[in-house]
């Protein structure tokens, strides 16, 4: 019967609720799209380096930590690792950061797609010219892009060459010598990562020591599962800590809209209070139908939260696929109702127990 | 009950036993005796009306012999129990088995159809059958066909009869009523009158109703009279 009262007490106000119930949605909503979009960056990137077809990436040491950075390697240690025992083919990359989140990657296209073992194409074919530009499927869904098309990317003016399925180094493929040209990087010859392919994948591991003890100082080895693993929220600081802030940020949004929503009921409904605490209902009776409202509004979020994620996933990935690449986490999702059952508990709380700790012959004369 | 609090040996006929009754308010610097002193007994099964007119101190009657609020001094038992030991807890549970309130603005919870209002009624006081002849009570009240209705669709007649409904579900020894009809017109306040009254003659329940209504307390089988705070004629 007490799950009744609190059922019609939410259906009576039924905006408030509705109100209350959006806002712990669009806090839910905020958290798991905020998550999908840090997975999906990683998984991206992840999905990338695995696509290169190395089993090896070699950068510069900088003593373990990971690197973001443009140019460091000199481009002659390419045919030096390449003439190491197993080495098949070893391939430069110069990799300069664009638009946030995204690299524009120069290499020697026709031994990456020895290294690869061909890159698929969904349109047009690979650079030619030195100012021909390969798009990955997502940048040009986005840009409304067509072969043979002028594209503005750095301030250069390129041609669309060819649009390649995602999930393969980057966004921009272009000529190496073109990038390292445009980024300074040509005078002496610059690259960011070595990829390395070897004749046979199980003594990966077996290499990467060596070529780590031969090329101590200058590189870094690095085997691509090993990478691809880096490619996570704990391994990235200030991701987890900006995750923590919007986290906190949901639960104080959550604990002030229910505290709010409960508040004024609290006021609204003193009377009522009065009625059941004049029946019998102890302070807890009373604290827990608030508390089970603030439940019920959580609940209630929380599922419009989930719809919300998926109604903003889907808009994101048919508009801007390449710029905020977003993936549904669901094992966030109870760590999501946690969040705005946290909030909404802490909202009720106070409400509750003034409404608790009301007395019952004043709340009874209540106007 | 939490505890076994003091049971007075009272007359098995008395269920209502007040002696020496104080209430003081203490309002800023001001002490306000609402009751100076009030002795009353009540029968088991009997129907009494205590009238007075505004601020005799009939309300605060009402709101200690139902265990709303403690007296400043003096002793009450109901049933037999001595509210002046009673805790807080004590006193909610007093409420839950031992009595049952009809108010003037009948205070039914407004989310709630007629049946429901019952029903959380029953449930605060963590009974789980009604008595057996609440269905005949349901019938007297006359308001069988309206329990699907939320107050708002009722009359206020029909309101005042549901909380009559309501205050008898589980059985109290006895109903409380405060100006059970002073929000009602003649009509049906006279109807609700008749119904308590033939409640009390059918189920011989203990009824104590505080009125400033001359009319009203004709229908109790005794008057007793409040006048600044003391009992001045019975």
């Amino acid at each position: 019967m007490i799950n009744k009262l609190v059922i019609e007490n939410l259906k009576h106000r039924w905006v408030r609720t509705l109100l209350s119930a959006l806002v712990v949605g669009v806090q839910v909503m905020s958290i798991l799209t905020l998550i999908g979009l840090s997975h999906g960056l990683l998984e991206q990137s992840a999905q990338r380096a695995k696509g290169t077809g190395a089993d090896i990436f070699l950068k510069p040491d900088t003593h373990g930590t990971f690197s973001f950075s443009g140019a460091q390697i000199n481009e002659r240690f390419v045919p030096f690792v390449e003439k190491q025992p197993h080495v098949l083919q070893a391939v430069g990359v110069l990799s300069v950061p664009i638009e946030v989140v995204n690299t524009l990657n120069g290499l020697n296209f026709s031994e990456f797609e020895k290294l690869n073992g061909g890159t698929q194409f969904i349109a047009g074919g690979p650079p030619h010219g030195a100012n021909d530009l390969v798009v990955d499927a997502y940048y040009a869904k986005q840009h409304h892009l067509q072969i043979g098309q002028a594209v503005k990317v750095m301030g250069h003016d390129w041609r669309l060459s060819g649009i390649i399925a995602g999930g393969v180094l980057g966004r921009f493929i272009a000529p190496l010598a073109t990038l390292q040209q445009l980024t300074g990087n040509a005078e002496p010859p610059r690259i960011s990562e070595i990829l390395v392919k070897l004749d046979d994948p199980a003594l990966t591991n077996q290499e990467v020591t060596r070529l780590n003890q031969l090329l101590k100082g200058n590189l870094q080895a690095i085997s691509v599962a090993d990478f691809v693993s880096q490619f996570n929220i704990n391994n990235i600081p200030d991701l987890k800590a900006f995750i923590a802030v919007v986290t906190v940020l949901a639960v104080v949004v959550g604990f002030l809209v229910v505290f709010l929503s409960m508040y004024t009921a609290v006021v609204e409904r003193t009377r009522e209070i009065g009625i059941l605490k004049a029946l019998g209902a102890k302070p807890n009776t009373i604290l827990g139908i608030l508390v089970r409202e603030a439940v019920v509004l959580a609940i209630v979020g929380w599922v419009i939260g989930l719809v919300f994620t998926f109604a903003a996933r889907g808009a994101i990935m048919a508009t801007i696929p390449a710029s905020l690449p977003v993936v549904n986490v669901p094992a966030w999702w109870p760590i999501a109702a946690a969040i705005a059952l946290a909030g909404a508990l802490l909202g009720a709380i106070y409400p509750g127990w003034k409404a608790a700790r009301q007395d019952t012959i004043e709340a009874l004369a209540y106007e | 009950m939490s505890s076994a609090p003091t049971m007075n040996p009272v007359p098995a006929t008395d269920i209502i036993r007040v002696r020496d009754l104080h209430k003081t308010f203490h309002t800023g610097d001001v002490d306000v005796y609402a009751l100076r002193g009030v002795d009353l007994n009540v029968g088991r099964g009997e129907f009494l009306a205590v009238i007075g007119p505004s601020g005799s101190g009939k309300s605060t009657l009402f709101h200690i012999l139902g265990g709303l609020a403690p007296p400043t001094s003096g002793e009450v038992w109901i049933d037999g129990l001595a509210l002046r030991q009673l805790t807080e807890t004590q006193r909610t549970e007093m409420r839950q088995k031992k009595v049952g309130f009809v108010f003037q603005k009948y205070n039914l919870l407004p989310t709630l159809t007629a049946r429901d209002n019952i029903a959380i009624a029953q449930t605060l006081g963590g009974s789980t059958t009604r008595p057996p002849d609440f269905d005949e009570i349901l019938q007297l009240l006359g308001i069988k066909q309206r329990l699907s209705h939320k107050p708002r669709a009722l009359s206020g007649g029909e309101q005042q009869r549901v909380a009559i409904a309501r205050a008898l579900v589980n059985q109290p020894a006895i109903l409380l009523a405060d100006e059970p009809t002073g929000n009602l017109d003649t009509e049906n306040s006279n109807a609700v009158l008749e119904i308590l009254r033939d409640l009390n003659k059918r189920t011989r329940q203990t009824i104590l109703m505080i009125t400033h209504n001359p009319e009203a307390a004709a229908f109790a089988d005794r008057i007793v009279a409040m006048r600044d705070g003391i009992i001045h004629a019975a």
